[in-house]
């Protein structure tokens, strides 16, 4: 078992509160400062998305033609209004909801499927493996967004088609990580030992290699992350993905762009909420997998 | 298994790809819930004009043979006719080609020479501030959507400053140079952020490694340990990458073509989508495909030169 499994495992209650004992049990997490820094910018954004009603005073879709592009700084409204007088802080918090939505939806289904699949065929083997390892060569032949953009384009715009036009091709990533470590632990002593003693191959999956091969999937679940999160981006920005008025920051920043001289903020600050997350997301993924 | 061996079983592996490929966009057109052809012409289309538009498409024929057409027209370049231009397929494609290429071209050139530069000087520093900022900067391109990236770049450079053109591909080959600049740029950033980081990792490595030692022990110059020492080991691990990266360009393609309105393929694809140009967009597809199944050969066999002691086996 590696060590922050262990350090979870411990009784919570035993270790005496001394200022050391809290010292060592810190280190036992060997946290790093990537690791540190993401989580801190991810808890921030998910706190931002929870309390979007507190934080701002105005319905992300409600119009005042009154106060229509403003900018950054305005009296009421600090980071602008677009064409119709929206505020723009409203709309990239709520915003919040809706791409953080995507980015865990989009991997839950993938990353299922996708570990699923790798104990499968890396344990398994034989005809199995090599047949889901052909599918996986012919579908890495397309480029991701294209596929996706062709997929999507078939099931229709939506949020809905988002998520199964990504989980169609998603799950390869899970898939391909997983087969590789199964493949590795296979021969272990462990699993022999199983098998000797009379385990099934179906238990032998389920409680002895799939807990042990997980963890470089689970890690590889904050690559997915951004990566669904930016996929959905564009195709919103590409008018495929949830249709206005819905703030989302790849549909804000298309509807920005008409207004590229006047308004800058339109289409630069809902990419700043992108890079926001995505940047938190991937400190998290590098931590995570500096630590192994 | 010498090199005639390996490149004969790497060819059928992509022959079968390749029809796999194939039969992946035929599927996908031919499930589209409900009549593709009511899809494309709308629900007020009638049965009338439905029949004709099935016609055309040969979606009347029994599958095996659509699918035989299909491919052969693929191959022999009867890709169809295109429903928004009412013109052959291959001749919209032919035309849109170039200019993706010149543009993936011009970005991998961009992409290179920032990953040579930036990636071994960080290397070179590392630790030092040089190396950090190199390291935070290209984060920030890592997680950088390239619609976005684009725009901003538009608004900076073409908006404010008037250095480059806003959008278009002009005439001249000079023309396409300062032109495809930004797009290119934007892609290159997306690009080389992936491969500096690469570069820098492998470098640091190698540097630390016997052979290098006991040349610098030797006193062989230090520029040629880094070219014939160094990068030489360094580039292998990149190049993979790169072969990887190289479906994130062509898809990126899509997205740069459309912001800076670039007549080619990726634009093609985009309006094909939005028209439901069904043979327009399968084509497309396609061909974007074997361009990356292409690349990924040239990618596997490259090994042998950049790394004599690869065999294959």
């Amino acid at each position: 078992m590696n060590e922050p499994a262990a350090a979870a495992l411990e009784p919570l209650g035993r270790a005496a509160p001394t200022r050391d004992g809290l010292v060592l049990r810190i280190r036992r997490l060997r946290l790093n400062g990537m690791l540190v820094g993401g989580t801190i910018m991810l808890g921030l954004v998910i706190l931002a998305a929870l309390a979007a009603p507190l934080l701002t005073p105005y319905d992300p879709i409600a119009q005042d033609l009154n106060s229509t592009l403003l900018p950054p700084g305005s009296p009421g409204h600090w980071l602008g209004t677009d064409n119709f007088g929206r505020d723009e802080f409203s709309r990239i918090i709520y915003g919040t909801r809706l791409d953080l939505q995507i980015g865990f939806i989009a991997v839950l289904f993938p990353f299922m499927v996708g570990t699923l699949v790798g104990v499968l065929t890396g344990f398994v083997g034989g005809t199995l493996d090599s047949a889901v390892m052909r599918l996986v060569d012919i579908l890495m032949a397309f480029p991701f967004l294209i596929l996706v953009i062709a997929i999507m384009s078939i099931l229709g715009p939506g949020l809905k088609n988002l998520y199964i036009a990504i989980a169609l091709i998603g799950w390869i990533s899970y898939a391909r990580i997983t087969r590789g470590e199964t493949l590795a632990a296979r021969n272990l002593e462990y699993v022999r030992a199983a098998t000797t003693v009379g385990c099934t191959r179906a238990r032998i999956m389920r409680l002895h290699i799939l807990p042990n091969v997980i963890s470089p999937a689970l890690i590889y679940v904050f690559t997915g992350m951004v990566l669904a999160i930016m996929t959905g981006a564009t195709l919103s920005f590409l008018g495929l993905g949830p249709q206005p008025p819905t703030p989302e920051w790849g549909a804000m920043i298309a509807e920005g762009r008409q207004f590229l001289l006047q308004a800058w903020w339109l289409t630069a600050l809902p990419g700043v909420a992108l890079l926001i997350v995505g940047v938190a997301l991937s400190l998290i993924g590098d931590g995570l997998a500096e630590r192994r | 298994m010498g090199r005639p061996a390996y490149i004969g079983n790497r060819l059928l592996l992509m022959v079968f790809v390749l029809f796999g490929v194939t039969l992946v966009i035929f599927s996908m057109v031919r499930l589209i819930p409900g009549d593709p052809a009511f899809l494309i012409l709308g629900d007020r289309a009638t049965e009338e004009n439905a029949a004709q538009l099935r016609e055309q498409l040969g979606l009347n024929k029994p599958l095996p043979q659509q699918y035989w057409e299909f491919v052969s027209g693929m191959v022999t370049g009867k890709m169809g006719t295109s429903l928004l231009y009412r013109q052959p397929v291959s001749n919209l494609v032919v035309k849109r080609v170039p200019v993706s290429i010149f543009l993936a071209v011009y970005a991998m050139i961009l992409a290179a020479i920032m990953t040579l530069s930036f990636g071994l000087l960080a290397a070179l520093h590392k630790g030092r501030i040089a190396d950090h900022f190199i390291r935070i900067l290209f984060l920030f391109f890592i997680t950088t959507p390239a619609f976005w990236l684009g725009l901003l770049l538009i608004m900076l450079f073409s908006l404010r400053l008037h250095i480059f053109p806003v959008a278009g591909y002009g005439l001249t080959f000079q023309d396409h140079l300062r032109y495809l600049f930004l797009p290119a740029l934007t892609l290159a950033l997306g690009l080389s952020a992936v491969l500096i980081r690469n570069l820098r990792g492998q470098t640091i490595n190698v540097m630390r490694a016997d052979y290098v030692r006991t040349a610098r022990a030797k006193g062989v110059p230090e520029g040629s340990i880094l070219s014939r020492h160094t990068l030489q080991n360094a580039l292998m691990p990149v190049v993979t990458i790169f072969g990887l990266q190289f479906g994130y360009l062509v898809g990126g393609t899509v997205v740069v073509e459309t912001i800076f309105a670039i007549p080619g393929m990726g634009q093609l694809l985009y309006q094909s989508i939005t028209a439901r140009d069904y043979p327009v967009v399968q084509a497309i597809v396609v061909i974007s495909a074997v361009l990356v199944i292409l690349v990924n050969l040239g990618v596997d066999l490259s090994y042998s030169f950049l790394d004599p002691r690869v065999t294959y086996e």
